[in-house]
């Protein structure tokens, strides 16, 4: 008997110890002060650089903490038990958040530099008057082809991805809003469609797609495409600017006929304390330079007009990611849709998962 | 007297209460769930979309043609294994070594096959190397099927090689005395005595093998939806748990069948 | 057998074995790997290691997955040991029975179901999603395995032990520190080593029960494994191969320690995933 409580006496010790251990490493990684912004953002989401730069110039050290999906941020935030200050929901998600009342608006008086971002990008029917929300990066969904297997300019539309050739050919992201929605445009119909006959009939479409699809899955994607693994592609344009950069047979195509264009945005949740150092972040963003810098580190497209001049011009006159106006018109933004609605896409996009 | 029932008692709580929590009430609330919708209104549709719509009958359908492929293939290569296994000298040796993989994480193993079956990676060389042109290997049903194979096939042969070791050597004699042939010692002798291995291996293969979401991602590249993807997307993506709670049940449901026709009375061969 | 037949049968068994090993001797071969893929070995380098143990997040993860096999297979082992002499003592057959086939729905579960039934279970409760509810979850599917190695062990024991005992006036408390305990102690110790194994392994259930930024190694691996090859991963591997050894190693040494005093485990049992 004694030997048993030793032992289990023991390895309540241990236990206590790693649990001390795992603490103490998962604290070093962002240690707290009193002069300190929590910053919940998407992974390598901001460029580090800019955070020792912040740091520097304002006295507050940043915590950044990750999320890798929208919903996942949601209900982190929605549970409770986080004090985050600043965090980065994308456009449907700013207008799910802000009728569940988990914002705080923005001061208007103590923001500078909100003329610095292009009127396309402000005011968007997710957080009219951007009382909550200031954009971070903007990008779209679009083709991806390795031009070894694809002739350049044979595909520009989302139509053509049914054709024969592309058997067994294509990877789609593994998002159903983006991949009903693709279907949906290919109808001519819009991406936020409620009409059930409009999501049978894109389902159906999609399931004529079977064939050619090769995978449904999500960031791997980059490291195929990369590496050859796959011709064709559908993902979003931060991913493909990130292949692209490994792979120089790559080629990132915005159909004309139209897409989806969405927006990350920095919000203040209801959970923030530290407001002036949210402030004093948000307005160093906002600067030209700073923006810049990190649209050169992320690869992404930034909304802010000043920071884009400041930019080379091989990126600025980059098509691929800086479609020209005629484009941007028929790119679409979700809208937050009610959940049975939710749940009719993510249904009937698992039915075309499930259609082999 | 009383004393010592209290005391007998004391033993009981915390299994019973475990037993209750952790057992009856999850299984309850799945068949619970099961009959509400989104908007938690009790309702028999999630069972109606699924025996109506034919999607997800057919995905049941290859759900259990792909555990069934599964698990015929580790039964033809388990069971040469640890027949010859079972013959060894050190055999128990040889069937430490037969173990040791299943120490290693299975996501670990799933991460190896992602490297090996590659566009560039071993198994495309090795193919070139005997002049066999580059194949295209991940995200398809047959790579799948292989790889949930090969993370099976230690769990098949341990049963097997377990009943093996129980037949007595005499009745092998027995059988070679009596002029019968080493095919007609396996086919008449060996197998239907290792019977109960090759059934309780079934039931360890089989229906793990409905479920396994993450090799169906990582290996399949969700093109084959088993019946575990679709209980993981409606839990976990979708949060239609409503319609993952009805796959579960059908889920439950399959493995009662399979245990009903696997089982092995086991009574007295514990002894 | 002939000898011809078992050299066919040898060179079967070694081509299988060679199989089975080629993926894990092949991840560990690219953890020593220069490059930053898995295609071509570019050059002997230790740097993968180094980077896994300057990775200080991937470090908390695997001080947290110990720590969960740990403290969940010692509650699993208490109660499924006090469930083993509960069951044991349940004499009415069609009791026991029952009890044993509540005990093996876990067993023979498939993880999904495992995992989704708990999570509603949890979040009926409103427990949050985290560390304890990992945790619970892992005591909870370890505690029938523990059960199943502890009362052969219990039934081998000889009634009259038990009663003599009992005639020269010890107490229950007695009879089962000085008596059942120590007999039992060798399906108490395989049943601890069995609980670590079944946690180690499991990557389903801890998938559906995580939350709140806790992970365990497999669920690390699977999102890291998605997001591409890294041979940070292959180091881990290394690592973890070499734990493995470990483990069995000393498994295998109390089991052999028991074996020579007295039992002979003829039965080889299966670890499940």
């Amino acid at each position: 008997m004694k030997k048993f409580v030793i032992t289990i006496i023991t390895i309540l010790v241990l236990c206590a110890g790693l649990g001390y251990g795992s603490h103490e490493l998962t604290k070093s990684t962002g240690d707290s002060g009193s002069k300190v912004l929590n910053l919940y953002n998407w992974g390598d989401y901001i460029d580090p650089a800019l955070l020792t730069k912040f740091q520097k110039e304002t006295g507050y050290h940043v915590n950044v903490e990750t999320f890798d999906s929208n919903e996942a941020m949601y209900t982190k935030i929605k549970q409770g038990g986080t004090n985050y200050d600043l965090t980065v929901p994308s456009d449907y998600m700013v207008q799910k958040m802000k009728a569940d009342h988990m914002l705080i608006p923005l001061d208007k008086s103590k923001l500078t530099g909100m003329q610095n971002y292009g009127s396309s990008f402000m005011n968007k029917s997710f957080d009219p008057g951007n009382r909550y929300s200031i954009p971070y990066f903007w990008g779209t969904l679009g083709i991806i082809y390795n031009d070894q297997d694809v002739k350049p300019g044979s595909l520009e539309h989302w139509n053509q991805l049914w054709q024969p050739q592309y058997k067994d050919g294509i990877m789609l992201i593994d998002s159903a809003r983006d991949i009903m929605g693709f279907s949906l445009i290919s109808l001519g119909k819009s991406v936020n469609t409620t009409k059930t006959a409009n999501l049978l009939a894109a389902r159906n479409k999609l399931n004529r797609l079977s064939p050619n699809v090769k995978a449904v899955v999500a960031d791997e994607i980059k490291m195929y495409m990369a590496e050859g693994e796959a011709p064709v592609a559908v993902d979003w344009s931060g991913e493909a600017s990130e292949m692209m950069s490994q792979n120089s047979h790559l080629h990132y195509v915005v159909p004309t006929e139209g897409s989806n264009m969405w927006f990350d945005n920095l919000v203040i949740p209801k959970t923030a304390k530290h407001f002036k150092a949210i402030y004093a972040f948000l307005n160093f963003m906002n600067k030209p330079e700073n923006a810049a810098q990190n649209a050169k580190y992320i690869g992404y497209s930034t909304p802010n007009n000043q920071a884009l001049k400041l930019l080379p011009k091989s990126v600025r006159n980059d098509k691929q990611f800086y479609p020209p106006q005629k484009v941007l018109d028929r790119l679409q933004v979700y809208s937050n849709l009610s959940p049975t609605k939710v749940q009719q896409y993510n249904d009937l996009y698992l039915e075309f998962k499930m259609h082999h | 007297m009383a004393m010592k029932k209290s005391f007998k008692g004391l033993f009981y709580t915390p299994y019973i209460l475990w037993l209750a929590m952790f057992v009856i009430a999850p299984v309850a609330l799945i068949i619970y769930y099961s009959f509400f919708d989104i908007h938690h209104q009790f309702t028999f549709s999630n069972y109606r979309v699924f025996f109506e719509s034919g999607t997800y009958l057919t995905m049941t359908a290859n759900s259990v043609l792909y555990a069934f492929l599964i698990t015929v293939i580790s039964i033809l290569i388990s069971y040469p294994m640890a027949l010859v296994i079972s013959r060894l000298k050190h055999r128990d040796l040889w069937i430490l070594l037969v173990i040791l993989p299943t120490w290693i994480n299975l996501l670990l193993k799933a991460y190896a096959f992602i490297g090996l079956l590659s566009r560039d990676g071993l198994v495309n060389n090795l193919f070139e190397f005997f002049g066999i042109p580059a194949q295209q290997m991940l995200f398809t049903d047959a790579s799948f099927i292989l790889v949930a194979a090969y993370i099976q096939i230690p769990f098949m042969i341990l049963p097997i090689y377990n009943s093996m070791t129980d037949i007595s050597d005499s009745y092998i004699r027995a059988s070679s005395d009596l002029g019968a042939t080493k095919w007609q010692t396996l086919t008449k002798i060996i197998i239907p005595m290792t019977m109960p291995g090759i059934k309780s291996g079934i039931q360890i293969v089989f229906i793990p093998s409905l479920s396994l979401f993450m090799l169906s991602r990582l290996i399949g590249g969700n093109k084959i939806i088993t019946l575990g993807t679709a209980v993981e997307e409606h839990f976990l993506t979708t949060m239609n748990w409503g319609m993952g709670s009805t796959i579960g049940v059908v889920l439950i449901i399959s493995m009662v069948v399979v245990m009903l026709f696997t089982n092995t009375k086991r009574k007295g061969r514990r002894s | 057998m002939d000898n011809r037949a078992s050299k066919l049968g040898k060179f079967y068994i070694i081509f299988v074995f060679l199989l089975m090993y080629m993926p894990i001797f092949y991840l560990i071969i690219y953890s020593f790997s220069k490059g930053t893929t898995m295609a071509n070995f570019d050059g002997f380098t230790l740097s993968h290691y180094g980077e896994l143990f300057a990775d200080k997040r991937m470090l908390a993860i695997f001080l947290d997955t110990i720590l969960i096999a740990l403290l969940s297979s010692l509650f699993s082992t208490i109660i499924g040991t006090m469930g083993a002499i509960a069951v044991h003592n349940t004499k009415r057959r069609h009791q026991r029975e029952t009890l044993l086939s509540l005990n093996s729905i876990l067993l023979v579960s498939p993880d999904v179901i495992i995992g989704a039934s708990f999570l509603i279970f949890f979040t009926a409760l409103k427990l949050p999603l985290g560390f304890w509810s990992v945790l619970l979850s892992h005591i909870a599917f370890e505690i029938p395995i523990v059960l199943l190695m502890v009362l052969p062990r219990l039934d081998e024991m000889s009634p009259s032990l038990i009663n003599a005992a009992m005639d020269l006036g010890a107490t229950s408390t007695q009879i089962l520190s000085k008596i059942t305990l120590p007999f039992i102690q060798p399906g108490i110790i395989a049943g601890f080593f069995m609980a670590i194994t079944y946690s180690l392994d499991d990557f389903a259930v801890t998938f559906f029960v995580t939350g709140n930024g806790f992970t365990t190694l497999s669920v690390e691996i699977y999102s890291r494994a998605r997001q591409g090859i890294s041979l940070e991963i292959n180091a881990l591997a290394g690592i973890m191969f070499i734990f493995s050894l470990v483990l069995v190693g000393i498994y295998y040494l109390i089991e052999n320690h028991n074996l020579s005093s007295g039992r002979k485990l003829d039965r080889v049992e299966v670890p499940d995933r």
